[in-house]
């Protein structure tokens, strides 16, 4: 409420200053303004970011400002489920990856300056190339009409179990337009399939064959292998030889990668 | 020819000018679309934590969704153009489910490198390597 306050004197005094009358100035371009200023800056501060939680929160404010975005042109469904799955969920996710592989040496990685150079040049001439094909087409230039959009949630819903009840846009051709019933079992199919795919290769593995490296590395003089097993043995809390020598195997493999 | 620099000046500051009195049009959307874009472009390239590549990848899908919203709107289609109508915004939802699919492998993959290797730098993960 504050930010908010203090934000609108300072969304008012350019307009104050180009001196347009209140009533003049369409509410609507401010708010997307606003919105806009928000999602972009958020989106290069994530970029510009070092601090990986840091990253997360960036990312978060930049979605959130996006579905603002969303209910601005009319699609208020669609920034409920950018706001629900999103914001509510993949960020979740993203910032549980965080906390758990967040070493002291992992929150923070600099980039080396060649490579941050680099990626200005490169992203300055793609921003370029969209920005030139964005203005490209006149229609595109022009402000819109201003129609104001109907509700989308009931016709989305019927469109995804194959009725079409919305108006067709304007000019489109008559006849029986498809729904999504199809596409919609393919991406829930798809959904649970990659869930499943997700839990399996996240699992907490309790016994695996130890990879060539971890054989490498755990052949090595005896008392590395019998000061690793010990570990292991404490770890295991009693368990039988095989499973000492897994866990060595495992604990030297991980000393390796740290140190090389 | 160019049209950013086309007729009456630079096109993107006639953008800026009007907006506080004119209706957005779509342009104003591509814009937007395109600044997330090259950020997650960016992002993608640069950050050498995993999971800031997830990000940057979250990024370029959202800035394509802005697009795919931007052309479905009835409010920002200019006078007598057409827009995608409803279908833009079913497109947009199904790239919502699709990216958090990805999300969820993605971060998989990422647990399991980095209890594999105890590290999430991506310049490390060069098992692969001939």
């Amino acid at each position: 409420m504050i930010g908010l306050s203090l934000l609108a004197p300072c969304l008012l005094a350019p307009c104050l200053g180009l001196g347009l009358p209140l009533a003049a100035i369409n509410w609507h371009s401010v708010l997307f303004l606003l919105f806009a200023v928000l999602a972009c800056g958020f989106a290069v501060a994530v970029v510009l970011a070092d601090n990986v939680v840091r990253m997360a929160l960036y990312l978060v404010l930049s979605l959130g400002a996006l579905a603002g975005l969303f209910f601005l042109a009319g699609a208020d469904f669609v920034g409920a489920m950018q706001l629900m799955i999103y914001v509510g969920g993949t960020l979740v996710l993203l910032v549980f990856g965080v906390m758990l592989t967040a070493q002291a040496q992992f929150v923070s990685m600099k980039t080396a300056v060649g490579d941050r150079i680099l990626a200005t040049i490169v992203g300055a001439a793609l921003l370029g190339v969209l920005l030139l094909a964005a203005f490209a087409v006149p229609e595109w230039r022009q402000p819109g009409a201003g129609i104001v959009p109907e509700p989308t949630a009931t016709p989305l819903g019927l469109a995804m179990v194959g009725v079409r009840v919305d108006e067709p846009p304007l000019g489109a051709p008559e006849g029986r337009r498809a729904g999504y019933l199809l596409p919609f079992e393919i991406v829930s199919v798809h959904l649970l399939v990659v869930l499943v795919a997700a839990a399996y290769l996240a699992r907490a593995k309790r016994r695996k064959t130890p990879r060539a490296i971890e054989v490498a590395a755990s052949v090595e003089p005896p008392e590395s292998v019998a000061e690793h097993a010990a570990i292991g043995r404490t770890a295991a809390a009693g368990g039988s030889q095989q499973d000492g020598t897994v866990v060595s195997g495992r604990s030297a493999s991980v000393l390796v990668g740290g140190g090389s | 020819m160019m049209p950013l620099f086309g007729d009456g000046g630079l096109p993107l500051f006639g953008l800026l000018g009007g907006l506080f009195t004119q209706p957005v049009g779509v342009a104003h959307y591509l814009v937007v679309g395109a600044i997330l874009f090259v950020s997650g472009v960016a992002c993608m390239a640069v950050k050498r934590n995993a999971l800031g590549v997830l990000m940057g990848i979250e990024l370029v899908l959202n800035g394509a969704n802005v697009n795919f919203v931007a052309f479905s709107s009835p409010y920002l289609a200019a006078d007598g153009s057409r827009s995608l109508g409803l279908d833009g915004q079913a497109i947009a939802i199904f790239v919502i489910v699709l990216a958090a699919a990805e999300a969820a492998v993605a971060l998989a993959i990422t647990l399991n490198f980095y209890n594999n290797h105890a590290t999430v730098d991506i310049d490390r993960a060069d098992d692969l390597k001939g």
